[in-house]
């Protein structure tokens, strides 16, 4: 809530009125931004979706080369990261250091989770000859060609939401040491917040690329 | 205005050294760092005009090869679509502009501020290096597979300069948005803000929604080109077409970016030449929300000979006509604006009767090309090159002209030499008749476009075409001179040498680092010239 007080809290920068006014400016500021993610990704969808329209067969051929199991874990290991970062911000909003220090570490262990498990399975993919490129090689032979384009949409999909997540991390390392710096308080969260925004965001990327990549077309 | 003084204390004095300029969080200097940016890369994108144009002076390819040719019109388009149209009018008129004429004391984000700026430049010099390096080829539109599998020139760190410059866009866009949205003074409400808020929001709204699109098309140029992914490559099961789509789902857009914020630019200096609000107020704030939308809708009708089927390029054709409807509100709110108005003839208003006049022809030919019928027939000649620098260069050139002429004396704090200023007002609207209207009759006519040969017959209208561009060339060249001149040695401006409303001209010349000396209420409708300027003689 804007109000006087808060007119010479530290963290108010000199071209806003309050507090409550410049916490309202970086929300909407981070919500547009995502607005802009949304485009981005979007793109690739399109290209993904016009694709798997065409070229149908050979999607759902390459899909079972994917490993359900690790990327079902996957999806469990980000929507708990979700969870840990929503409790975060909680933690923040009550002003409570400790436990959002406690949930900011808990969400970057779980994001390091998933790029593991993830370089798990791009390793996987290397060793089957999926990388697209000259070295592609799929069974059946006669699907090898638009297999191909699926790779490189798996890759383009899942590679910039891995990188993504790093941005992520770097953005809860640089939460982590300014609550440890104790400067988020009860009434100055906002920090928190929209990297809590940006999080959950790149975690919902990866709710519409799982069953995309991964799922549909398995019992066709 | 006899007893004007200049400020003791403001932005320009605030600091000295480099680092008080690339450290500067201010949105008036950060403008005029883009200034410095905008302004080189558009005499650099300028010589490569003047090169082509030279070049076409003769039918025979004799001054530059075809491959060199080729690269010339590629980095003349992207140098000044990417680097200064797009730029322009929002990095350095919105920047210096967007936060004064709302009465605040800096944009929502001034350290994102900055780095779009430092982004920008990261962008051209990756831009720059494929230029030394070698040049590109492809054409601005980087179509493929021709650009993905055949050229063998510097596609990569042109399309990486455009994916960097723009997150460039991106953060400007959002930082106007955040601004418009939450920094407003006291009473500065939706409909109290001058109608150049209003295009840039909507230009806002465009690089926010159609920017990411063009970064994740180059980026899947460049992973193509690198990783030899199969994404537009027709061998591969890709299809070049969707790349098309891609392209001008985000470019088509991009023409209302270059073009909105000049409209804005025009409503202000229409209302302060004519000494009358702007006729029509909410209509023209709407126009400017409706061209950004429809804007998304038209991107097919540069695809009419792409093997779009008849009838989505029915569809696309008809939207594209509904483009006209918005943009002639502009034009008749403008001109019902002066009826009956104080028409003065100073430079900024010269300029905005150039670009209604020339905005008027682009527009309608503009007609021409939505028809789909005829858009076959002329589809890659000189009539496109026409249509398009009658909008670019007849629009957002004479707009972005006349803004800086307009706020000039706000920004430094100067007047320019008045007589030189019209002379070359001037000299750039017969330069830029006489460069392009024959090229409207040359491609009509049938001359293709990205040739550096043509047949004889073409002579005549090419070389009154490369005699106008260089008046052209000479009447831009003259500004440079005498604004560069008018910082030192022009006379004091005083805090509103027009005599014209709105904020910007109630805080003194050049402002002060926080713009007000204390935050503004605002009690005023906007453009209140009836009630407000009774009494001040200019």
């Amino acid at each position: 809530m804007p109000d006087v007080a808060h007119a010479h809290h530290p963290a108010l920068a000199h071209h806003f009125d309050d507090l409550g006014q410049q916490q309202e400016a970086a929300t909407l500021g981070m919500w547009v931004f995502l607005v802009t993610e949304v485009l981005f990704f979007g793109g690739l969808f399109l290209v993904y979706s016009i694709y798997r329209v065409w070229y149908h067969d050979a999607f759902v051929a390459a899909s079972h080369e994917l490993d359900v199991t690790l990327g079902t874990i996957n999806t469990a290991v980000l929507i708990t990261s979700s969870l840990t970062m929503a409790m975060a911000v909680h933690a923040a909003q009550l002003g409570n250091r400790r436990l959002l220090m406690i949930f900011l570490v808990a969400t970057m262990a779980l994001g390091a989770v998933f790029l593991g498990i993830k370089a798990v399975e791009y390793y996987d993919k290397y060793t089957h000859h999926h990388i697209p490129g000259a070295g592609f090689a799929f069974e059946p032979h006669e699907l090898s060609r638009h297999a191909q384009i699926f790779f490189s949409l798996y890759f383009a999909m899942t590679g910039l939401h891995a990188l993504h997540m790093i941005i992520g991390l770097g953005i809860m390392t640089v939460m982590l040491w300014i609550s440890w710096r104790g400067r988020i308080s009860a009434e100055y969260y906002i920090p928190i917040e929209i990297s809590g925004l940006y999080w959950h965001f790149v975690d919902i990327v990866w709710i519409f690329l799982f069953p995309l990549l991964y799922l549909i077309g398995r019992h066709a | 205005m006899a007893t004007v003084v200049h400020p003791a204390r403001h932005y320009l004095n605030e600091g000295y050294g480099i680092r008080s300029w690339l450290l500067t969080r201010d949105h008036k200097r950060i403008a005029l760092l883009y200034l410095a940016g905008v302004t080189f890369f558009f005499f650099l994108g300028g010589a490569m005009a003047v090169m082509i144009r030279l070049e076409l002076a003769t039918p025979a390819g004799d001054l530059v090869t075809d491959e060199t040719y080729n690269k010339l019109f590629t980095l003349h388009g992207v140098l000044m679509v990417f680097f200064f149209l797009i730029p322009a009018i929002p990095a350095v008129l919105g920047n210096f502009l967007v936060p004064i004429m709302i009465g605040a004391k800096d944009l929502a984000f001034p350290k994102i501020n900055l780095l779009s700026w430092y982004i920008y430049i990261i962008g051209g010099l990756f831009t720059f290096y494929a230029l030394v390096a070698g040049g590109v080829d492809t054409g601005w539109t980087f179509y493929t597979p021709f650009s993905t599998v055949a050229s063998t020139t510097n596609v990569v760190p042109t399309a990486l300069g455009i994916f960097i410059t723009g997150f460039s866009s991106i953060l400007t866009g959002l930082n106007f948005i955040v601004t418009i949205h939450r920094m407003r003074a006291p009473g500065m409400t939706w409909f109290r803000m001058p109608l150049f808020l209003w295009s840039t929001y909507a230009t806002s709204l465009i690089n926010v929604l159609g920017t990411p699109v063009i970064a994740i098309t180059v980026l899947l140029v460049a992973l193509e080109r690198v990783f030899h992914f199969g994404f537009f490559d027709p061998r591969l099961g890709g299809d070049p077409v969707l790349f098309q789509h891609l392209f001008w789902f985000y470019s088509h857009p991009a023409v209302y970016i270059m073009v909105l914020p000049a409209m804005g630019v025009v409503s202000e200096l229409v209302a302060a030449g004519c000494r009358k609000p702007v006729f029509g107020y909410p209509f023209v704030a709407f126009a400017s929300l409706g061209i950004a939308v429809l804007g998304f809708l038209v991107w097919g009708h540069h695809m009419f000979v792409a093997g779009e089927s008849v009838y989505s390029a029915l569809v696309f054709s008809i939207l594209s006509f509904l483009v006209a409807i918005p943009s002639a509100v502009k034009v008749f709110n403008w001109t019902a604006t002066m009826y009956k108005g104080s028409v003065s003839w100073e430079t900024p208003m010269l300029y905005a009767y150039g670009f209604i006049g020339l905005f008027t022809i682009g527009g309608l030919t503009g007609l021409f090309l939505a028809a789909v019928g005829l858009d076959v027939h002329v589809t890659d000649t000189y009539f496109i090159i026409a249509h398009f620098h009658y909008i670019m260069v007849g629009g957002t050139i004479m707009g972005y002209l006349g803004g800086l002429h307009y706020w000039w004396p706000k920004i430094s704090g100067r007047l320019y030499n008045e007589g030189l200023a019209k002379l070359s007002a001037g000299i750039i609207f017969v330069g830029f008749n006489l460069t392009f209207f024959p090229q409207f009759i040359v491609g009509y006519l049938g001359m293709p476009r990205r040739y550096h040969a043509y047949p004889p017959d073409f002579q005549v209208l090419n070389v009154l075409s490369s005699a106008g561009a260089s008046i052209l060339g000479v009447g831009y060249l003259i500004p440079m001179v005498y604004l560069m001149w008018s910082l030192r040695y022009g006379r004091i401006a005083g805090s509103n040498p027009w005599g014209a409303v709105g904020l910007e001209w109630t805080t003194q010349s050049p402002p002060l680092t926080e713009n007000f000396g204390e935050t503004p209420v605002v009690t005023w409708e906007p453009y209140e010239y009836h009630a407000r300027v009774e009494g001040h003689v200019a």
